[in-house]
């Protein structure tokens, strides 16, 4: 198990590497100039020679790149360009908790949709109601989120006037606030990651249920309920841990674009914003950030698959 | 597959006919996949006449601002007084193309990644397999949204940087079935005659591995359509005077609490072309016996 943990984090170490290489060299293909977008009017040679030198680009770009990493390595992803030069981990430090509470929320929702919609659809083989919840599924599967972000405003912010359409508070600003504000993204987000979860949980439970141990919990006169919830379910849900990796990359292409209908400044804003702006070190910094979770958590699958699986550690 | 006939008689059959009937079996009892066929002849259909039948120029504005659905305009006008259908029918050009032109580019260098890694096996299978493991570590939508960034709006740029992040799905499936087949007698009886592994890649592996490849072909081509909408809504798409359907989502996107029509209509042709897709793709998920656990 110890080579096998091992062996992973090397590769995981490994993949961070050359993420960061990538993301590096990759923004320096850019056609713009920044530096001819930032001075604007005052475009004058010596203050593009001062900013040069201020950014380190008459540097050759192998210095350039070791001086970013190192930095990286200690937290320092350097300075955005715009507004008032603010440092990009502070800029991402603001902007986490906001997508965090997104995706968790998201998560939340997706797995109260979803639990009980597999369930039945695996119980009900071949009802109306199984017909419901694919035909759901589909629904979630093929709706954009960002447009069922603007249905939600369309009736619950412009119509009904029960929720805001934008913003954000932190949840330390009370509990409501923050879910008044968060909970239109969270479904718009949530639904379509509801549907591929409902999906798996279906079919891993239409397998356990043939299981022998169900047929000796049903002889042992078990009720339904019992059986379903102790002995169906928590076996049905070890291949569900799969989507957790495909999950975070969901989440989060969902942020990115449900933030910016929602004006939540969270990473997606930030990126986007970044991207408009020509800001290389912002772009940098979250895609970055974005692709070192990712990987992590992919990580943790991997882990938790060995654990729960043997045979994964020896292949 | 719980209704696959196992009678001798149609199992002695030859694998083309079969494969046929069973497509017309599948696709005669699903109603789903029906009414996705229905649908999207119906888009394609409006997309290619689209230049006849628009009843306005997209682009033509008029002082008839956010008009609500009626007789003259079916499903209301814009801010800048444009016919709404007209733009959501030329918008359905932009979609399909890209759709499409994707997945075709994915298609042809991710198998051809997929083929070579699989069937040399080695330095170069490592290499590809490292590549692509790479890609792994960043989320799709991630990488179609840095490469635009990188590279700039416009059509083409939007075509390359999506179909670049769907490259690693179609190479991953497409060497897990080289792995398999490789295996296969045939293919010894193949090199035994002295064939070239171009010939053997192309004549013999690939027709075989064709199945889950069609299969992921065709989700990816709803994927795709998803994916220009979204970065075309972020203002990262084609350009801003075609009228894409993402487009004028967010173009309408400041007016909704006024004129829902201009949220409503053009996000629910995204989702009508996308599920029509899916439908189908399901029913051929079906008809060619490919399990989901293939991808």
């Amino acid at each position: 198990m110890l080579a096998y943990i091992t062996r992973r984090l090397v590769g995981a170490a490994l993949v961070m590497l050359a993420v960061a290489i990538l993301v590096f060299f990759m923004i320096r293909l850019v056609p713009g100039d920044p530096i001819a977008v930032m001075l604007a009017d005052s475009g004058s040679p010596e203050a593009r020679e001062a900013l040069i030198r201020r950014l380190g680009l008459d540097q050759p770009v192998i210095m350039q790149f070791w001086k970013w990493f190192t930095g990286v390595l200690h937290g320092d992803l350097g300075a955005s360009l715009y507004g008032s030069n603010q440092p990009v981990a502070h800029i991402l430090m603001n902007a986490l908790p906001k997508t965090m509470s997104l995706a968790m929320l998201s998560f939340f929702v997706a797995v109260v949709i979803a639990v009980p919609a597999g369930i039945i659809a695996a119980t009900h083989k071949n009802t109306a109601a199984d017909a419901g919840v694919s035909l759901f599924a589909f629904l979630g599967l093929s709706m954009p989120d960002f447009w069922l972000a603007i249905l939600l405003i369309i009736i619950f912010a412009a119509n009904l006037q029960w929720l805001p359409a934008i913003g954000y508070t932190p949840i330390s600003e009370g509990f409501w606030e923050w879910l008044q504000h968060l909970i239109l993204p969270a479904i718009a987000i949530g639904t379509g990651f509801s549907a591929i979860i409902a999906r798996m949980i279906r079919s891993s439970m239409l397998e356990v249920l043939q299981a022998d141990y169900m047929r000796t919990a049903a002889s042992k006169g078990l009720t339904q309920r019992v059986m379903l919830l102790r002995h169906a379910l928590p076996n049905a849900m070890i291949p569900v841990i799969t989507v957790v990796g495909i999950a975070f990359a969901l989440l989060i292409s969902g942020a990115v674009v449900v933030e910016n209908v929602f004006s939540i400044k969270g990473l997606g804003r930030v990126l986007i914003q970044g991207i408009q702006n020509r800001d290389y070190p912002v772009v940098q910094g979250a895609v970055l950030l974005v692709s070192s979770f990712f990987v992590l958590s992919n990580l943790i699958v991997d882990l938790l698959y060995a654990v729960i699986d043997p045979r994964i550690r020896y292949s | 597959m719980s209704d696959a006939t196992l009678d001798p008689a149609t199992t002695a059959e030859p694998i083309v006919p079969k494969r046929k009937s069973r497509f017309r079996k599948v696709f005669s009892k699903d109603r789903k996949a029906q009414f996705g066929l229905l649908v999207l002849s119906l888009f394609v259909l409006g997309a290619i006449l689209a230049p006849l039948i628009a009843p306005y120029d997209p682009n033509e504005m008029s002082l008839n601002m956010m008009a609500a659905p009626s007789g003259e305009n079916m499903l209301g006008t814009d801010d800048l007084g444009r016919d709404l259908f007209s733009r959501i029918l030329w918008g359905t050009q932009i979609s399909l193309f890209v759709g499409v032109a994707t997945v075709g580019l994915a298609l042809f260098f991710g198998v051809l990644l997929g083929l070579l890694a699989g069937y040399y096996g080695g330095w170069i299978d490592m290499i590809i397999m490292r590549y692509i493991d790479l890609q792994w570590a960043f989320p799709n939508f991630i990488i179609a949204v840095y490469l635009v960034a990188v590279f700039g709006t416009g059509l083409l740029n939007v075509i390359v940087a999506i179909a670049l992040a769907f490259l690693d799905d179609f190479a991953r499936v497409a060497r897990s079935m080289v792995l398999t087949l490789k295996e296969e007698q045939y293919i010894d009886a193949a090199r035994v005659q002295g064939f070239s592994d171009m010939r053997i890649m192309l004549r013999h592996i690939l027709p075989n591995a064709m199945a889950p490849i069609i299969v992921l072909a065709t989700v990816s081509v709803s994927y795709a359509i998803l994916g220009e909408a979204t970065l075309s809504f972020l203002g990262l798409g084609v350009s801003t005077d075609t009228p894409t359907w993402g487009l004028i989502l967010a173009d309408g996107r400041s007016f909704i609490s006024r004129a829902w029509w201009l949220g409503v209509f053009p996000g629910l042709a995204i989702m009508l072309v996308v599920l029509s897709i899916n439908f189908i793709g399901d029913a051929l998920r079906d008809a060619l016996d490919v399990r989901e656990t293939d991808f």
